[in-house]
């Protein structure tokens, strides 16, 4: 066909392209270069303290393991209110369903300060676990708490349109098969959603791992106990200690970039999946 | 012999949960929501106006709270801009040419949303501080980048680099190029086409765009906290904020805080209405 030909009509490639590419380099690409070069002048001795000494290795655990922690609570919960939001009919749904967003649209520094007032020992929530012998503000549960706040739209919003586009004719084939609501959940539904569910869990870990604002106000950010990743960078940066900074922020960036290649590859996963059935 | 008609009943229905069910799943999202979400936007309202009406107003009227509402508006009025020409130029040419490495070009796009914002802020440490490539030339010019206003508009149009793009580029690829290039044998040129048909078109997800990429402007924390330097003069809102909080002035904190969550949910408010404003006219131009 002449569709080649018919591309050429539209003008502005080379200009937009160029353009792209100028603003990309510029904001993105020279920093991140310069964050390599400057990792490149730093002996092996000096790169190792920085990323695997005790305090860092106990930041990674807590990181990571808050960050997985709070993304399967995600993904549970998540799951349940993209469910109920898209199958059920009830009062306050439209508030409900505009209220997922408030974690995106929400300064974390705002979320922050108000979780940590809330679970604090004299606060709403916090004077009810108390009791129970339960201390949240200050401590890695904080953490915890922050994290599944900031992570909570990712897995909804994600699995939204997934279960809106799902055929109901597939779950009354399988009743009339002999199944019953919970087999077919895990027989059909659960598979059929599960690449949409792993990219919303994917995405609320990425955005756990990175996160700062909303925990440095909830964890008291001692060393080896409640000190994240990002709040360690950000203490090297205070003492001015760029070579550690540079070391820690290359290891982050790379498990981000891999993060981002994974959710990539789960989204291709995902539309093949839905284009196959 | 009796389940026998009864199951054909079943099937009839269209497959649901028992009504105990139902209720039961929507009672725990209800309280999961209110536990994590209403609470604590009613705490922040609660604690700002804890003392009284005139210490809310007395904060806000304060210099410094006014400073920080004012560097704030300038990053986001920088910002948002600048990442909206971006977006339409980037999705023009990724989603109406084809060339190598588009895909690439994609995940490259996307790499700020996963880099963490104290990074994000560091980076630009690395690039404008003294040891960095143009700290000596800079120093030598008498030009201050970083610990200074600049480095916060850099350090924002970081963080909120993909937000319109990210929103344009599927909308434009499943819109496909067959308007423009039917305005373009009519005989129009090419703003003309832009103006007139791609711009109507894509109205809805460029507004959606913006109104995401300012929310994150506004509220971006992590990025200015590293490339601010703690000083007055780089207090954005945010800043402010866990400023007033560390000075142990609560309420001070929370009546700022609280003009950033009146922003935010606005943004929901907004974000609702664009759907809602959108859908239809998306649903258009895909079955024209």
């Amino acid at each position: 066909m002449s569709l080649s030909r018919q591309r050429k009509v539209l003008p502005g490639f080379r200009l937009t392209l160029g353009f792209t590419l100028f603003y990309l380099g510029l904001i993105v690409l020279i920093p991140l270069a310069a964050t390599f070069a400057k990792t490149t002048t730093l002996s092996w001795p000096q790169f190792w303290h920085a990323v695997a000494s005790p305090v860092t290795l106990a930041a990674y655990r807590l990181s990571f393991g808050a960050s997985l922690c709070a993304a399967l609570v995600n993904a549970v919960f998540g799951l349940l209110v993209a469910w109920v939001l898209v199958r059920y009919q009830f009062w306050g749904k439209k508030i409900m369903d505009g209220l997922v967003d408030l974690p995106f649209a929400l300064p974390t520094a705002v979320a922050g300060i108000t979780l940590a007032t809330l679970y604090a020992q004299n606060g709403w929530i916090g004077r009810w676990l108390a009791p129970l012998g339960i201390t949240v503000a200050y401590t890695r549960i904080g953490v915890f708490v922050a994290l599944t706040f900031i992570g909570l739209p990712f897995v909804v919003r994600t699995l939204q349109p997934v279960l809106e586009d799902f055929d109901p004719e597939l779950e009354e084939a399988a009743a009339s098969l002999g199944a019953n609501r919970l087999k077919t959940f895990y027989r059909v539904i659960l598979p059929m959603i599960f690449p949409a569910l792993s990219t919303g869990f994917a995405l609320a870990f990425a955005r756990a791992l990175g996160e700062y604002g909303s925990v440095v106000f909830i964890s008291s950010n001692l060393p080896f106990r409640t000190q994240i990743v990002p709040v360690l960078i950000m203490n090297k940066l205070e003492q001015f200690d760029y070579a550690g900074a540079t070391a820690l922020a290359m290891v982050m960036l790379a498990v981000s970039f891999l993060l981002l290649l994974a959710i990539n590859w789960l989204q291709w996963w995902g539309t093949r999946h839905s284009e196959r059935t | 012999m009796i389940p026998h008609p009864s199951s054909r009943l079943v099937q009839r229905r269209p497959a649901t949960e028992p009504a105990f069910v139902r209720w039961i799943l929507i009672s725990i999202a209800v309280l999961f929501l209110a536990l994590f979400l209403v609470v604590p936007l009613v705490a922040v309202f609660a604690q700002a106006f804890s003392k009284g009406i005139g210490y809310y107003l007395h904060t806000l009227a304060n210099p410094a709270t006014l400073s920080a509402i004012k560097l704030t508006c300038i990053a986001a009025g920088i910002s948002v801009p600048l990442n909206c020409v971006f977006g339409v130029a980037a999705a023009w040419a990724i989603a109406k040419f084809d060339f190598p490495g588009k895909n690439f070009l994609i995940t490259l796009i996307d790499l700020p949303f996963c880099v963490s914002p104290v990074i994000a802020g560091f980076i630009f440490i690395l690039v404008f501080g003294a040891q960095g490539w143009f700290g000596p030339w800079l120093l030598n010019h008498g030009i201050h980048i970083i610990f200074a206003v600049p480095g916060i508009v850099l350090a924002t149009i970081f963080v909120t680099f993909p937000f319109v793009a990210r929103e344009l580029i599927p909308l434009m690829q499943s819109q496909g190029r067959s308007e423009e290039e039917a305005a373009r044998t009519l005989g129009a040129s090419g703003w003309q086409t832009f103006w007139r048909v791609t711009l109507p078109n894509i109205k809805w997800g460029l507004l959606y765009g913006v109104i995401l990429c300012n929310a994150r402007a506004m509220g971006e924390f992590g990025a200015v906290s590293a490339i601010g330097g703690h000083q007055d003069s780089t207090n954005t809102m945010t800043l402010y904020v866990q400023a007033l909080y560390e000075n142990y002035d609560l309420t001070g904190a929370f009546a700022v805080a609280s003009v950033l969550t009146f922003v935010a949910v606005l943004t929901i408010v907004l974000k609702a209405w664009v759907e809602r404003k959108g859908t239809p006219l998306d649903n258009k131009t895909t079955s024209a």
